[in-house]
């Protein structure tokens, strides 16, 4: 491995039973750096991400940089709502297995701007925005050297959304994390992403988005009726 | 009932309330039932070769839990299917294997003194169960959000599952010698279920349901003696009864 690559993947496949989801995957990631995967709806996004965590079998080779600790935020969860855990309960818990403690519970919530009296809310009773930024908070308490978020600003306000892609680039850049992100967000894309991954049926592409992100391409991914124009920065 | 298995009780009572919050959380409140069921077939082998039936039952319960354990790996639906056919059949054989005696006793509980190495096995039992969730309660709980953060966590997902799942089939065979294995599941589901509906925390959940469970217990025992009666089955009607009036108090939240 190049030793200023965080991630190295090869010839990734997934497969569930008959169903191929990722066919031959092969990318790296640079320290420091970020990635933007995108694709349709059921292209294996999140498959690729729980692959990567190790959480599902696959097939290739995923090689993460020796020392590596991941910050994982999933987009939604299966939680019963209605169980008395509240976001304090779930950010003690994670915060308790930090060997080494860069971050305290209360300071997190503050970074991501949740109140302590709504963090004392049981999980389930959180807003869609709020639950998200609680999953951004018990990511980084963790002390990760690289973010994996799964369309962190789903069901977050627009003035929201701002505020947590702000949070992880200054995280990004204070710390020097890699980010790999999932979004549907072009504009994002463009905005933070080194490097755009997309997945589809089609075929996989893999590069800097102002080449990568033909209209072509995405006309070919997305089919008709996406209009979107290249910014020249 | 003897001072000694009162205070043994109570310390079952601990067990079955701390097991309980996990379990309900972790939506198992419909399998602590049939997989109780297993100790049947267990106790039947017991008795039939002549051993403490509190081995066989204890042997078949891990087992059962293995099976649950395994069985989730694979699709969930496609679990509740097999646990309903597996633990009934499990029942149905047992039933085969004992006396309706011995069975009676097995289900709900039996009657008599207990001996020094019940006294022994059940607070061995009790103390390994609450260490346990001492050591590992960190953990569950962000493996109950999201096993996926759990495992980016460092956390072996599997192997604090099938430990969960250990924990809990050793407090339904504590139930095995003092309320019977089915009331046992009651016991550990209902206090739970109870604090569920009432806690606003993770902590207060815990502590109530280790609270509902002493009273049940207690209040349940001092019942049995008054009306002349089964101990078991007044523990979990007076612990359903605590879980029906905790309804009647509105939910701040809903």
């Amino acid at each position: 491995m190049e030793p200023q690559n965080v991630l190295e993947v090869n010839g990734l496949t997934v497969q569930f039973g008959q169903t191929r989801v990722l066919s031959n995957l092969s990318f790296s990631v640079p320290k420091g750096s970020s990635l933007a995967i995108i694709g349709p709806n059921g292209a294996g996004k999140t498959v690729l991400f729980r692959a990567l965590i190790g959480a599902i079998h696959s097939e290739g080779t995923i090689r993460w940089a020796p020392g590596t600790r991941i910050g994982y935020v999933p987009q939604k969860l299966d939680l019963e709502r209605d169980i008395p855990m509240t976001g304090i309960d779930f950010l003690k818990a994670r915060s308790a297995l930090v060997q080494k403690q860069t971050l305290d519970v209360l300071s997190v919530l503050g970074l991501v701007g949740i109140p302590v009296e709504i963090a004392q809310h049981p999980i389930g009773t959180m807003s869609g925005g709020q639950f998200q930024r609680l999953l951004i908070a018990v990511a980084l308490v963790g002390g990760p050297n690289v973010l994996l978020l799964d369309e962190p600003t789903a069901g977050v306000d627009e003035p929201g959304q701002e505020r947590l892609n702000e949070l992880v680039r200054r995280f990004q850049e204070d710390q020097g994390l890699t980010v790999l992100f999932i979004s549907h967000e072009l504009s994002v894309v463009y905005r933070y992403a080194m490097n755009v991954l997309c997945l589809s049926h089609v075929r996989a592409c893999f590069g800097p988005p102002q080449t990568v992100l033909t209209p072509a391409l995405l006309q070919e991914m997305y089919g008709t009726g996406v209009n979107f124009h290249a910014h020249d920065h | 009932m003897t001072t000694e298995s009162l205070l043994l009780s109570m310390a079952v009572a601990i067990a079955a309330g701390l097991v309980g919050c996990f379990a309900v959380m972790r939506r198992m409140t419909l399998a602590a039932d049939p997989l109780s069921h297993i100790a049947l077939p267990g106790i039947g082998m017991a008795l039939a070769l002549h051993i403490h039936p509190i081995f066989g039952a204890v042997t078949m319960l891990f087992f059962g839990a293995f099976l649950v354990w395994a069985l989730e790996d694979r699709a969930r639906a496609a679990t509740e299917t097999m646990i309903g056919v597996v633990f009934s059949a499990a029942l149905a054989v047992g039933a085969l294997m004992s006396s309706g005696e011995d069975l009676i006793e097995a289900l709900f509980g039996g009657a008599g003194a207990l001996s020094r190495s019940e006294i022994m096995f059940g607070y061995v039992a009790v103390a390994s169960i609450i260490l346990f969730f001492i050591t590992q309660k960190n953990r569950l709980v962000i493996m109950l959000v999201s096993p996926d953060v759990a495992s980016t966590a460092g956390i072996n997902v599997r192997r604090l599952n099938f430990l969960f799942l250990q924990t809990f089939a050793l407090a339904i065979a504590l139930g095995l010698r003092y309320s019977g294995v089915l009331l046992m599941g009651a016991l550990i589901i209902i206090p739970a279920a109870t604090a569920k509906g009432l806690a606003r925390n993770l902590n207060s959940m815990l502590w109530m349901a280790i609270s509902f469970a002493i009273a049940a217990t207690l209040l349940g025992t001092w019942m049995a003696g008054r009306l002349h009666r089964e101990t078991g089955p007044l523990i979990v009607t007076v612990a359903a009864a605590m879980f029906f009036l905790s309804l009647l108090r509105p939910r701040p939240d809903s």
